[in-house]
């Protein structure tokens, strides 16, 4: 089982569940199988997206095969892992994804995917819209196609409305239409909620994570601090009717909790599976670091979540360091773990993008980031390839005086 | 949806139980909801309602001390209003 030794957490006692309490405090300790599971299905993507946190481009010639797949389908199974969320990469454009979409329903493992619906034709949205315990999340990062194309590349954003037209004329209801938070599309939440509810769809905000491909344009892209104010507040108004993936805990330090766990999951009750197998702890801290073994190599996926040395390091509750003083810490715990460390920060200390501003010194001075540890980027042209971004290289005065259209690409996942 | 846990009650045909150490996850297939059950003992009398005839007999034969009876059927019926448990049979008044 890997233990990456670079790992930069300090030992701790290990303390003894407790009896009855929050179930908050139950998740700090680990459950017998994920709530939450990712399963990159394929490293392959038909597009380029500038914030990709997994990297994506180039199928892994070592991926999964269609029985292994098959059987860790099984696995879960077994495990009662009752839903998966289905990602990449692009995860259509495995040959086999439809057959090993039939096959998780039919053992009873229900699946979300995601994609960016170039190819939800209406045929597919037909089948999609006619079988239980399937759920369809469309990739969309700008509510018009200047912020998103930028981001995820030209024709994205016909795609997508495309593949949720198709997916509403099936009638498929409450699927999901899924925006990453950036500095340009912060001010068109209102518009990603008309557009979602014009298609029938249920809109989900997830933050953007400086993982993969992201981390290269995290400073240009990530909310400023007004910005997170405006999205918290929206949250507040709006956060009932919209999904978040629990992905803004960070934020509850402004007051109110927002609705969701607001915990760090990693290693607890969420993980990733990616295209070769190896098992990380979340699916934004696809990094050698955070990987807890292979289901391969190291007896399965249950023998992975249930021993590996890094999961059972992350299920001891974590001690908050340079944050236990901060009178928000209950609230927002410390943020993000793989935030803070693909942004260069210490684990046991502020979020990049504390409200409170604990980390701005940080985030400003000599940061060391560990960059990546797997890169599935293409390396050639790409059909859709988003425009080369021209970096801004000052703080905009005012967050209206940067244009999201003017000069650049912006990356997306 | 019932008011009362009057008759003979049972798990939701589309919901599976996981147990967890905390007590159980319960997952509805039909609705996509996730659900937690926060005491081992709570998960022992969902699983005994069926064939139990009332929710009261679930209750004796989990073991459940008299004194907590009153808690857990507070947590039946909210299992009750989100579809965790169905009554047998459809009854015709509330």
């Amino acid at each position: 089982m890997t233990l990456a030794p670079e790992r930069p957490v300090t030992a701790r006692p290990v303390t003894a569940r407790p009896v009855g309490g929050k179930l908050v405090d139950q998740f700090e300790f680990g459950l017998d199988a994920p709530i939450c599971l990712t399963w990159e299905l394929t490293y392959a993507c038909n597009l380029a997206c500038v914030h990709c946190l997994s990297s994506s481009g180039r199928r892994d010639p070592d991926e999964l095969t269609t029985d292994e797949a098959k059987a860790l389908i099984d696995e879960f199974e077994r495990m009662q892992i009752f839903y998966v969320n289905i990602g990449g990469g692009e995860p259509t454009v495995r040959p086999d994804f439809w057959e090993l979409l039939d096959y998780a329903v039919e053992h009873h493992v229900g699946v979300k995917f995601s994609t960016n619906g170039f190819r939800i034709t209406p045929e597919r949205a037909a089948k999609l819209a006619a079988t239980d315990y399937v759920d369809v999340q469309i990739s969309l990062d700008g509510a018009t196609a200047e912020v998103n194309d930028h981001v995820r590349g030209a024709g994205t954003y016909d795609a997508a409305l495309r593949a949720m037209a198709n997916l509403q004329a099936a009638g498929m209801k409450d699927f999901k239409l899924s925006v990453v938070c950036t500095r340009h599309n912060i001010g068109q939440l209102d518009d990603f909620k008309a557009i979602a509810d014009t298609y029938g769809a249920q809109l989900r905000l997830t933050r953007l994570r400086p993982s993969g491909r992201g981390a290269d344009v995290w400073d240009e892209l990530h909310p400023l601090p007004e910005q997170q104010r405006e999205l918290y507040d929206w949250l507040v108004a709006n956060g009932d009717r919209v999904l978040t993936g629990d992905s803004f805990f960070h934020l509850s330090a402004y007051g109110d909790a927002l609705p969701g766990l607001n915990l760090c999951g990693a290693g607890r009750v969420v993980c990733l599976v990616d295209p070769v197998g190896d098992v990380y702890a979340c699916p934004f801290a696809i990094h050698d670091t955070f990987k807890a073994g292979n289901i391969r190599s190291d007896g399965g996926f249950d023998t992975v979540w249930k021993h590996s040395e890094l999961f059972a390091d992350l299920r001891n509750p974590q001690t908050g360091g340079a944050c236990v003083s901060c009178s928000a810490y209950d609230s927002c715990r410390g943020g993000c773990m793989a935030a803070k460390f693909f942004t260069g920060l210490p684990l046991d200390g502020p979020d990049p993008e504390c409200v409170k501003g604990n980390a701005e010194t940080a985030i400003a001075g000599e940061r060391t980031r560990p960059g990546s540890s797997q890169d599935h980027s293409h390396t050639g042209t790409v059909r859709n390839a988003p425009v080369p971004l021209t970096l801004l290289t000052r703080r905009p005065d005012s967050p209206c005086d940067e244009s999201p259209v003017t000069t650049g690409r912006r990356i997306g996942l | 949806m019932p008011a009362t846990l009057a008759g003979s009650w049972r798990l939701s045909s589309s919901v599976s139980l996981r147990p967890e150490p905390f007590g159980a996850l319960a997952y509805d297939f039909a609705t996509r909801q996730l659900s937690f059950l926060k005491s081992p003992l709570l998960v022992d009398v969902v699983r005994r309602l069926a064939g139990a005839g009332s929710v009261d007999a679930a209750l004796d034969s989990a073991g459940v001390p008299a004194e907590q009876h009153a808690a857990y059927l507070d947590a039946l019926r909210s299992l009750a209003r989100t579809g965790i448990i169905t009554a047998d049979h459809p009854r015709s008044s509330p």
